[in-house]
């Protein structure tokens, strides 16, 4: 049975979790090898049975009860087909992330800190998908967080990374709560927690609604759903940059497993206006989050920004699935859904090469502002190629995969007028207006990223000395890179693949795809829209080889090298180069008053006056402003109040006992 | 078979072998416009032979993307050029992509030239690709929107679909006019015309498109110059394609319509050309914080469109 074999698998990753503190005392570098070979082939394990159980090779539909957790629940697994396709993201995810720590975890200068945390963090992330209880999907999606959070804190000696380290804890403890009372009130009064029980049961409207609300809280934190995203883009940098991937690629997609299982499976049909949430939340998501990332210095922390984006994107697509499954609009449905989970896919494994070129470039420079950086393309010429293709994918350009996806979901807006709501008539084109707009200012945020990191003269000593990935890194951001561009020209087998899970949730499924002419896809009928990346691509390799063939044999090759021209003026300090946040200014001048509250402040010195000027730009997270520090003031006075009680005489402690006590008797008469 | 074929190579080299000319169409006009005799039609072929025979000067600091940036955004450019039908609808390989996907691509094409821009490391360069993104970030929803507007009139973002719905049920809409007007502020945009770029200028600090390729040099720079006229022509043939249709050949339908089609499309692109010039001749350039509320005119524009058709589907 399968899904004993992947329980083999996750038993393995604990196993090795538990085991690996041993290890330590070796040489570094043996124990690290030794234990991210091992996970990587637990996770290869894994994906080979999920990529089995997905394409129908066996059939993985049991269930299977162990008796573990509390003694009359015991605990349920099973892999269906919406499992299978996360347990597919999660271990392709892990297993590049394994390989690729094979070569960066050598540099880990607390491996201690990490190595224990990081099998035991695959194995969690893996049995909240096959989870098929309330109770082990909760005790895994803790084993998830709390595994993350210690990785978070493996530099805990900087201050900034404990303080990404409390937030986290503080939201993922939030979050869980919220799950557990969303999981209460589908379980109802007869405490049922298994999934099928759930499934089975009719809710009622208003505890559906709820179960929605606090499904977007527990799970949206988790995602990283404005408002909630708060923690994401300081716990994600925090952690090492192996573990940065895994979190920004795959737990993110984990969350939204989580909401995908509960909303679309066990809650029951969905009111229309859920997908007016949904989509409200997804399309501010995705604008802010790219909005923040094209603001960011730190590359790592511009790459959280973005992830928030993506999720956006993903919801935006669930919201359009949720929307065409509560008018019965199977169809449209189906193809909102398997764009949305489709792109969860793409992202997992753009994101990931891109923090693993972010995590290249941290070690060769040691740096992580890009205002230090610069010219890299020459001295990491491999990272760089990765990282540029990563950036190509994840700005939506074709024939790469992030594209696809996108023009999947525009195409399911595309469908949308047929919706009889007027709230949707309206909702729905600013929600692709905004994801046109995500995706363009997605195309500013990583030309900027590359340009300033990679392309021009270094800006630091460290930036000029920095030497090229090894071989496991460079080569699994390359094979990352390969996947993306096949997944990007061939998308017709994802899409055949997610099949299931949209016959699963929204009953219908989009037309088959792989048997198509020239291998295109076509979401609905041929004379509405098609598009074949292979050909595209195809058309793109030989014109760009026509044109280079033909200039070279019948015009010159010569090249002459000179310094730059530079309108006559080059200047050999690369301190005249254009910043990274001089490349912002102009965004942060049209959009910056409004998403930011931005200010600047120039002091001029009086004439004659040698002092230099300042110029103090401020930018303000309106979210944070808004929402988190009137609760943290909030919760800071209570705290002074409470704070007298620790100082009073022992009378006062024995009278507030007593009023206590009266209290309750009191409660428990009239209750009773 | 065959036939879908070549009508769909002579498209390709139709529109490689017009775009200079529509380029030199322009100047020469201008220049009439602005009393002055001007360059011949043909000047922009010699100045681009002129370019591919002389060597190719790169700076000290260019590095491997320099070199291969401009054969990129050619190709995506000209990739995106012939998807876009011209003289005939319904081409072998229409289905290919869609409007969508020929935005996307063009898109790729800018995503190269701002990198080219910043690969040197001069002020110069930053400057242009950092303008180049900022405007983009505002011209590519609008064209989403004017996608929107224009895929659910005719229920299809397949080019050729929308070219013959348009001749078979043309009916004036409200949304198309407001469509129409955006896509003339984006492709204003997009080719650095008069009043967001100017064309004829260079060493200004308001300039955007030669500032990123202000290093190169050579057979490069004439692959991006000619990338550039490919863009020009990709958007005079967009307008042509879904707002005045007619005249386009329809597939395997013979020769004879094949010539008409080439010939109302050359008039349509001289048409075309001469309104642009008049345009750029009677307005002023605007500065570079002006374009923004210019570009998101463009976008309030496709937007109120897309919601019209989203309410109303007869407006």
């Amino acid at each position: 049975m399968p899904i004993a074999w992947v329980l083999v698998a996750v038993a393995a990753l604990f196993a090795i979790a538990a085991l690996a503190p041993m290890t330590l005392s070796r040489r570094r570098a043996e124990a690290g090898t030794l234990i991210y070979g091992a996970c990587a082939a637990a996770c290869t394990l894994i994906l080979v049975i999920a990529l089995a159980a997905l394409l129908g090779a066996v059939d993985a539909g049991g269930t299977l009860v162990l008796p573990l957790g509390l003694p009359w629940l015991g605990a349920r697994f099973r892999i269906d087909a919406l499992a299978a396709v996360f347990l597919v993201l999660v271990d392709l995810g892990g297993v590049a992330a394994s390989l690729y720590a094979i070569g960066y975890g050598r540099h880990e200068s607390a491996p201690g800190r990490v190595l224990p945390f990081y099998p035991a963090f695959l194995a969690g992330m893996n049995l909240v998908v096959v989870a098929a209880d309330a109770f082990s999907f909760l005790v895994a999606w803790e084993f998830m967080s709390l595994t993350s959070w210690a990785m978070v804190m493996a530099h805990h000696h900087d201050a900034e990374n404990r303080r990404a380290g409390y937030v986290y804890l503080v939201m993922a403890s939030f979050g869980t709560l919220s799950l557990l009372l969303a999981f209460g009130l589908l379980a109802g009064a007869q405490g049922d927690y298994a999934f099928a029980a759930m499934r089975g049961a009719a809710h009622a409207d208003w505890v559906a609604g709820t179960v929605l609300g606090l499904m977007l809280l527990g799970a949206g934190s988790k995602a990283g759903l404005v408002p909630l995203h708060v923690w994401l883009p300081l716990a994600h940098p925090a952690a090492p940059s192996h573990v940065s991937a895994l979190m920004s690629g795959v737990m993110t997609k984990v969350a939204i497993y989580g909401f995908v299982r509960v909303v679309f499976d066990l809650a029951g049909p969905p009111a229309w206006w859920w997908s007016v949430v949904v989509l409200t939340l997804g399309s501010i998501t995705a604008v802010l989050g790219v909005l923040h990332a094209v603001m960011q210095r730190d590359l790592k922390r511009l790459l959280a920004y973005s992830t928030v984006e993506n999720v956006g994107i993903v919801f935006i697509g669930l919201g359009l699935a949720l929307a065409f499954k509560a008018n019965a609009m199977a169809g449209p449905a189906a193809l909102a859904l398997t764009a949305a989970l489709f792109h969860a896919f793409n992202h997992s494994l753009f994101k990931s090469i891109l923090f693993f070129g972010a995590g290249a470039v941290l070690t060769a420079t040691g740096k992580r502002d890009i205002e230090a950086l610069g010219g890299l393309i020459r001295r990491m010429p491999h990272v760089a190629y990765a990282f540029l293709g990563g950036c190509l994918a994840i700005a939506a350009l074709p024939p790469l995969n992030g594209f696809v996806s996108e023009w999947m979901i525009l195409q399911a807006i595309l469908l949308s007028p047929a919706l009889p709501q007027w709230g949707l008539k309206f909702l729905v084109p600013a929600a692709g207006a905004m994801l046109a707009f995500a995706a363009a200012l997605a195309g500013a945020c990583f030309v900027r990223a590359f340009g300033i990191t990679f392309l021009g003269r270094p800006r630091s000593p460290e930036a000029a000395g920095a030497q090229d990935g090894d071989r496991w890194s460079t080569g699994v951001m390359k094979t990352l890179l390969g996947l993306c561009l096949v997944v990007g020209i061939l998308p017709n087998f994802v899409i055949d693949a997610l099949h299931p899970v949209s016959d699963l949730l929204v009953g219908g499924a989009m037309p088959a795809q792989s048997l198509l002419p020239h291998l295109s896809i076509v979401p609905i009928s041929e004379s509405r829209s098609s598009y074949s990346g292979l050909l595209v691509f195809l058309f793109i390799l030989i014109s760009t080889r026509l044109a280079i063939r033909v200039i070279h044999d019948f015009a010159s090759r010569r090249v002459r090298r000179a310094p730059a021209w530079d309108c006559g003026w080059p200047d050999p300090n690369p301190a005249t180069q254009y910043t990274a946040d001089s490349f912002a200014q102009p965004l942060r001048r049209v959009f910056g008053p409004m998403a930011f509250r931005s200010r600047i402040e120039a002091t001029m010195p009086p004439p004659g006056d040698p002092s230099p000027a300042r110029l103090v730009l401020s930018l303000r997270d309106l979210v944070w402003d808004t929402f988190y520090a009137p609760i943290a003031g909030i919760v800071l006075a209570i705290a002074e109040k409470l704070n007298h009680l620790q100082f009073l005489t022992i009378r006062s402690y024995l009278s507030l006992v007593f009023a206590a006590l009266v209290g309750l008797l009191l409660m428990v008469a009239v209750w009773a | 078979m065959i036939l879908d074929l070549l009508v769909q190579g002579a498209q390709m080299i139709l529109v490689l072998a017009l775009a200079p000319l529509l380029l030199g169409f322009t100047r020469t006009v201008k220049s009439r416009l602005l009393r002055r005799r001007g360059p011949p039609v043909t000047q922009v072929y010699r100045d681009l032979l002129r370019l591919v025979r002389k060597e190719a000067v790169l700076a000290d600091d260019a590095s491997w993307l320099f070199r291969n940036a401009p054969y990129a955004i050619f190709s995506a450019t000209w990739v995106a050029a012939a998807l876009v039908p011209t003289f005939a609808t319904g081409l072998h390989f229409s289905w290919a992509a869609d409007l969508i996907v020929v935005t996307a691509l063009l898109g790729s094409s800018r995503f190269f030239l701002a990198l080219a821009g910043m690969d040197v490391g001069t002020a110069f360069g930053g400057i242009g690709s950092s303008r180049e993104m900022l405007f983009s970030t505002l011209a590519e929803p609008a064209m989403i929107m004017i996608v929107f507007v224009v895929a659910l009139v005719a229920g299809s973002t397949q080019l050729s679909e929308i070219a013959v719905f348009m001749v078979d049920h043309a009916t004036l809409r409200v949304s198309l006019g407001l469509a129409l007007i955006a896509l003339i502020i984006v492709a204003l945009a997009e080719n650095a015309r008069i009043p967001v770029d100017n064309p004829a200028t260079h060493l200004e600090l308001t300039m955007v498109h030669e500032a990123m390729i202000l290093e190169y040099s050579g057979r490069h720079l004439a692959v991006i110059e000619l990338a550039a006229a490919l863009k020009l022509l990709l958007y005079m043939s967009l307008i042509g394609c879904i707002f005045v249709p007619w005249g386009m050949a329809r597939p395997s339908s013979g020769f004879l319509p094949l010539v008409i089609g080439v010939a109302t499309y050359v008039v349509k692109l001289a048409a075309g050309g001469f309104l642009l010039v008049l345009f750029e001749t009677s307005i002023a350039k605007m500065r570079v914080f002006r374009a923004p509320e210019f570009l998101g005119s463009a976008l309030m524009l496709g937007f109120l469109g897309t919601l019209l058709l989203f309410v109303s589907r007869s407006f």
